[in-house]
């Protein structure tokens, strides 16, 4: 039986910067144990030896040659931002340092 | 005979005897296209296929084909006739929110690929349609815009997540549309509304410009109302793409070509075991097998096709897609585009905290939950036994299906379990929601093209059905040349389009 | 947050007594390629803000990455000269993680798949006041190939750094430019040593980068980073790279970051050595963390602690195919490198005809290229080490900066060496034409021109100087007359004053003898 627990979500809100409410973190913890208890099924595959396959298709080596072109123009760049200031995007202060 | 077009007839023409009467100059593009935009005045209030409607641009675009061809220009097969567009691609001059709050009125600054291609084929968009936010649904009931109902029932869902582009078709309001299928987005509402839809083979159409939801799954596609109509619109959508890496450099199959053959004669026909038993609805799998039965006249070898790990796809596509899903987000962060929010009662907020509020307000609870539940299985302690097993399925699912097709040239099920169902029935147990995927699935995992052509109603409710085939990576003319054979028979078995029997939408005033 | 600016240090030999440093460092190099790592935009430097950015880059809806080829030659490159294997076949990933200067919230990059891993660089340290110079092997661990972030600019606040900003801006013109990420096996051995080890490693990497002609490598303007991981073990005995030393578990290592010149890397390893040797004599504990270095105070701060902890959530990147170079192409590849230093460095002392000695002096001056390329433009190599080694080592420790970084070419050095040979100039004219040309007045020729240095060479004139002195100092000449030739210097002064010192004094010496009938003496 999957259990995943309401902290845990509320990590997982955390890392995937999404604010839940109280009643949203009350029922998500619900809703995904019963999903992930259904795709466990997966598990039963452990044993077996093949490479996972994180592409259907078999290309390899697709280049592009280092030649510049044309992009946006700073307006367009900045057309939708919520806010800009001097050519540049106004984000607020942010708290975790690099 | 004469064939004198009523303008309230036009959008009942397939595309093909449309491109016909256009050449004919029997009738002009701006006809056609403000026949389309006033259809859509009239019915789509209660359809609410559409979310923004583009007349002016189109008009323009008719008019300049018009003038074109007037003074004899060439033109593309396609050129005047208008194309309705799944609101996940980005198109200059028209907002792209992909179906989500988050985005709402965004301009994008560039056209995605397969816009360009629309625009070089001279078709004018007549708009964007309805989806659910971000392709994450089976029934377009988790747009943040209002569901949108199928025109054989507007109390029904239309399918998901492409239930607006296949709505547009089956209600007369477009006679082309563009969809995104990622675990049938574009199938599975072609069955629940009598139309068709396609899935190229995965690399086949450019993904740049079309909002992502899973990357190594989603593919665009092209909607129609009859098997043709949808080749030629598969013909103008696939090609190369050098801003794709993963789009493929060959030739587009002969899609049309074999769109208009439809001989199955001496085609070996595999019927997979694991998808159209138990657990599917009663009236689908007898319209099934009636289907299967109708290939077996038409001179197809029928055979049972054994795919054991398909029973592991749907855990597979609810592992990966979610992964990928929470990582292509990620960059709606209210930094540079999109809504920007505070969190309640917060004088000066950080960035971080701006990030989670619009987040937090702009997705809607499916995206969330899909979003929780990838970060979930790509956490580091989880991944090997989620994500990392997860790809380890989905390789002995394509291997499965290229035992098959070493012993059939295609494969066939149903497109979906069930019909389409009435809204608000499902969307408080999203497991039954996703249940709901498993025909479809299997194919986006292998990277493998599919079609869904209609093949009748189900007894118990009236509503579609829909036949999924399923060929080799790039050969999809094999899918178009089953569901044109499957088409004429039953067309002209019924005397007329499936369609024809749907009934007739209330016009607004 | 800033700690005091006199943090608690242990006396550097009391640390190294006590304790054995091991040494990691990361460094980042922006690659000098026209376009970003996945779009075509351009990569000038200096640019006006947000006018080399796309869809691609600027992380729009539905936007897709496309590899720059170039890139992963270059990747490819910098594998084979660091010694490393490249994988046959390798992945981008996805490193997904929050922050304003990433357009995706996620960069691409390596994980456990990087192109190149498992190599070597054979690096000389220096002599030093701590010991004779001496040869160290930087084992690779791995070189992987990433996109740069946006720059953040910080508004508000005191400091115009993060902390206390009200708001800040970004500019995304480097969102995208190709990094490459060298990281080093943790470094044992060094000892005392460690942080000469340490600035002699990056020094070597930037000039094999420029070598490469991969990168401008210029630590001052950003285009190589360098991040110093440092842990202390116990001592166990006195050899550091004995049995037993090896076998003690390293200890809590710390990451610093904010290390913007080589003297930054030399410093801040030891300033770490004496940090968390003072930490563990006084029996705490070293907190794993990034630390900022801070020039100016020659500090180690504590940064904010990360609150994701390292949760990057990679997978295999879904957008882009695998990168599968052939043995062949990374044959090609190979066969582009530059001579490796080791070789390079014996060939030119064969050439040049130095002892041991003065190359560990050319090379503990960073003067190796700067004495090749002026003697390639003409100089001889004594005069190639007496210009660069001597005079302008000098000037640039008293300016404090590289010695690469004074506003003269090699070109330009030969040439100054060419006026003094070709008896244009003396030793002090040339040392005032080397003012000029460092002032930024022209090159030699135009300087000497400028400032009217020039050498008399016409007999004639110093004749009739030395005749005028003679006669003027009567005494003095007799004097020398009588074999008092050292009297002579005050006259051969007089000449040189009424020359205005446009005289070679040699010269004068010796007209001066001749004019007065005294054989000239050695």
């Amino acid at each position: 039986m999957s259990t995943i627990s309401r902290d845990q979500v509320a990590h997982l809100a955390m890392l995937a910067r999404i604010d839940l409410s109280e009643t949203e973190l009350d029922a998500m913890a619900g809703e995904l144990a019963v999903i992930l208890d259904a795709f466990a099924k997966v598990g039963e595959l452990a044993d077996v030896d093949v490479p996972g396959m994180s592409h259907p298709l078999p290309l390899t080596d697709v280049y592009r040659a280092d030649t510049p072109a044309p992009g946006l123009t700073q307006e367009a760049a900045l057309a939708a931002a919520p806010e800009a200031e001097d050519g540049r995007f106004a984000v607020p202060r942010i708290l975790t340092e690099d | 005979m004469v064939f004198t077009p009523d303008p309230s007839d036009l959008t009942r023409l397939p595309a093909a005897d449309l491109a016909q009467l256009l050449t004919d100059r029997a009738v002009s593009s701006t006809e056609l296209t403000r026949a389309h935009l006033e259809a859509i005045t009239a019915r789509d209030g209660a359809v609410h296929a559409y979310l923004h409607r583009n007349d002016e641009q189109a008009l323009a675009e008719a008019a300049a084909v018009d003038a074109a061809r007037a003074a004899g220009q060439d033109l593309p097969p396609l050129a005047g006739i208008p194309v309705a567009v799944k609101d996940v691609a980005c198109t200059i001059g028209q907002p792209t929110t992909a179906g989500s709050r988050i985005l709402q009125g965004w301009l994008p600054p560039y056209d995605a690929t397969v816009v360009t291609r629309l625009r070089a084929a001279r078709m004018p968009i007549l708009g964007k349609t309805n989806m659910d936010e971000f392709a994450m649904g089976s029934s377009t009931e988790h747009s943040g815009y209002g569901p949108t109902g199928n025109p054989w029932d507007l109390a029904r869902v239309p399918g998901g997540s492409g239930g607006g582009s296949a709505a547009a078709l089956a209600a007369y309001l477009a006679p082309l549309a563009v969809g995104s299928d990622t675990g049938g987005s574009i199938r599975q509402p072609a069955a629940f509304t009598g139309t068709v839809g396609a899935k190229p083979t995965y690399g086949a159409v450019s993904r740049y410009g079309v909002i992502a939801l899973a990357s190594s799954l989603d593919q665009i596609g092209p909607c129609g109302r009859t098997v043709l109509d949808t080749a030629l619109l598969h013909e103008v959508l696939a090609g190369h793409d050098p801003k794709d890496s993963t789009s493929i450099d060959a030739p587009v199959p002969p899609v049309v070509q074999a769109a208009r053959r439809g001989d199955v004669a001496g085609l070996r026909v595999g019927v997979i075991r694991q998808l159209g038993g138990a657990g599917y609805q009663g009236g689908v799998r007898a319209r099934f097998e009636e289907a299967v039965a109708l290939l077996g006249r038409l001179g197809a070898d029928i055979v049972e096709v054994d795919c054991p790990h398909l029973d592991y796809a749907l855990g597979a596509y609810y592992l990966i897609m979610p992964s990928e899903a929470s990582s292509n987000l990620a960059r709606y962060d209210a930094m540079r585009y999109g809504l920007r929010v505070g969190p309640d009662g917060v004088p000066a907020p950080s960035a971080e905290q701006v990030s989670a509020a619009s987040r937090g307000q702009g997705f809607g609870a499916e995206a969330k939950r899909r979003i929780i539940l990838g970060t979930y299985a790509l956490s580091s302690g989880y991944y090997d036994a989620f994500y990392g097993q997860a790809q380890k399925v989905r390789t002995l699912i394509a291997r499965d299906f290229a035992a098959a097709f070493e012993t059939v040239d295609v494969l066939v099920s149903p497109t979906a379990p069930t019909t389409a169902w009435e809204r608000g029935a499902k969307t408080d147990d999203p497991l039954a929601m996703y249940l709901g995927d498993v025909a479809t699935i299997p194919s986006n995992l292998a990277g493998l093209p599919g079609i869904s052509v209609p093949i009748g109603l189900a007894d118990e409710d009236a509503m579609p059905v829909g036949l999924q085939v399923l060929a080799p990576a790039m050969a999809d003319d094999r899918c178009y040349n089953v569901a044109a054979a499957v088409e004429r028979d039953l067309v002209a078995g019924w005397g007329g389009p499936l369609l024809d029997r749907i009934p007739t939408i209330a016009t607004e005033a | 947050m800033t700690a005091a600016p006199h943090a608690v240090l242990a006396d550097y030999a009391d640390a190294l007594a006590a304790y054995d440093p091991v040494l990691g460092l990361e460094v980042h190099v922006e690659l000098s390629t026209r376009t970003k790592m996945f779009c075509a935009c351009r990569t000038d430097f200096g640019a006006e803000p947000n006018t080399q950015v796309c869809p691609v880059c600027l992380g729009l809806p539905g936007a897709l990455p496309v590899v720059n080829g170039a890139a992963v030659e270059a990747a490819i490159r910098i594998g084979l000269a660091l010694n490393c294997e490249i994988a046959p076949w390798c992945r981008f990933a996805r490193k997904n993680y929050f922050y304003p200067d990433m357009t995706k919230n996620f960069q691409t990059s390596q994980y456990d798949e990087p192109i190149a891993f498992g190599g070597h660089l054979d690096v000389e340290v220096p002599a030093s006041e701590a010991g004779p110079a001496f040869g160290y092997r930087v084992a690779i661990e791995r070189a992987h190939m990433e996109e740069d972030a946006g720059k953040l600019s910080h508004v508000g606040g005191s400091t115009g750094r993060i902390h206390g900003a009200d708001y800040s801006l970004i500019d995304y013109n480097r969102a995208g430019i190709p990094l490459i990420e060298i990281v080093t096996k943790p470094l044992v051995g060094a000892g005392e040593r460690a942080p000469e080890v340490a600035r002699a490693y990056v020094a070597a990497l930037r000039d094999l980068m420029r070598a490469l002609g991969v990168s401008d490598a210029r630590m001052e303007q950003g285009s190589m980073r360098c991040d110093v991981n440092l842990s202390l073990r116990a001592r166990s005995g006195d050899d550091r790279v004995g049995e037993a030393q090896l076998a003690v578990p390293f200890g809590t290592r710390t990451e610093t970051k904010n290390v913007n010149s080589l003297r930054s890397v030399e410093a801040a390893c030891a300033h770490e050595i004496q940090r968390q040797a003072a930490v563990l004599t006084s029996g705490g504990v070293v907190t794993q963390e990034t630390r900022h270095w801070h020039e100016d105070t020659g500090v180690t701060t504590a940064g904010r602690p990360k609150s994701d902890a390292d949760d990057y959530r990679y997978f295999p990147e879904p957008d882009l195919v695998p990168i599968a170079p052939s043995p062949e192409r990374v044959e090609e590849l190979r066969a582009t490198l530059p001579e490796p230093p080791a070789q390079r460095l014996r060939r030119l002392q064969a050439d040049w005809g130095f002892a041991d000695l003065e190359m560990r002096d050319v090379l503990g001056s960073g003067a190796l290229d700067l004495i090749d390329a002026t003697v390639t433009a003409g100089a001889s190599p004594a005069a190639g080490k007496k210009w660069w080694v001597g005079e302008l080592s000098r000037r640039a420790n008293a300016d404090g900066v590289e010695l690469a970084e004074m506003p003269i070419t090699p070109a330009q050095v030969a040439e100054l060496d060419a006026l003094l040979r070709a008896g244009r100039l003396n030793d002090t004219m040339a040392k005032q034409v080397l003012d000029g040309v460092l002032a930024g007045e022209g090159g030699p020729t135009a300087v000497a021109d400028a400032r009217g240095l020039q050498l008399v060479s016409d007999d004639g004139a110093l004749r009739d100087a030395v005749q005028a002195v003679i006669a003027r100092n009567p005494d003095v000449a007799a004097k020398i007359q009588a074999g008092k030739v050292q009297a002579s210097g005050a006259l051969i002064g007089q000449v040189m004053k009424e020359m205005q010192g446009r005289a070679d004094a040699a010269k004068v010496r010796t007209l001066l003898l001749e004019s007065l009938g005294v054989a000239a003496q050695g």
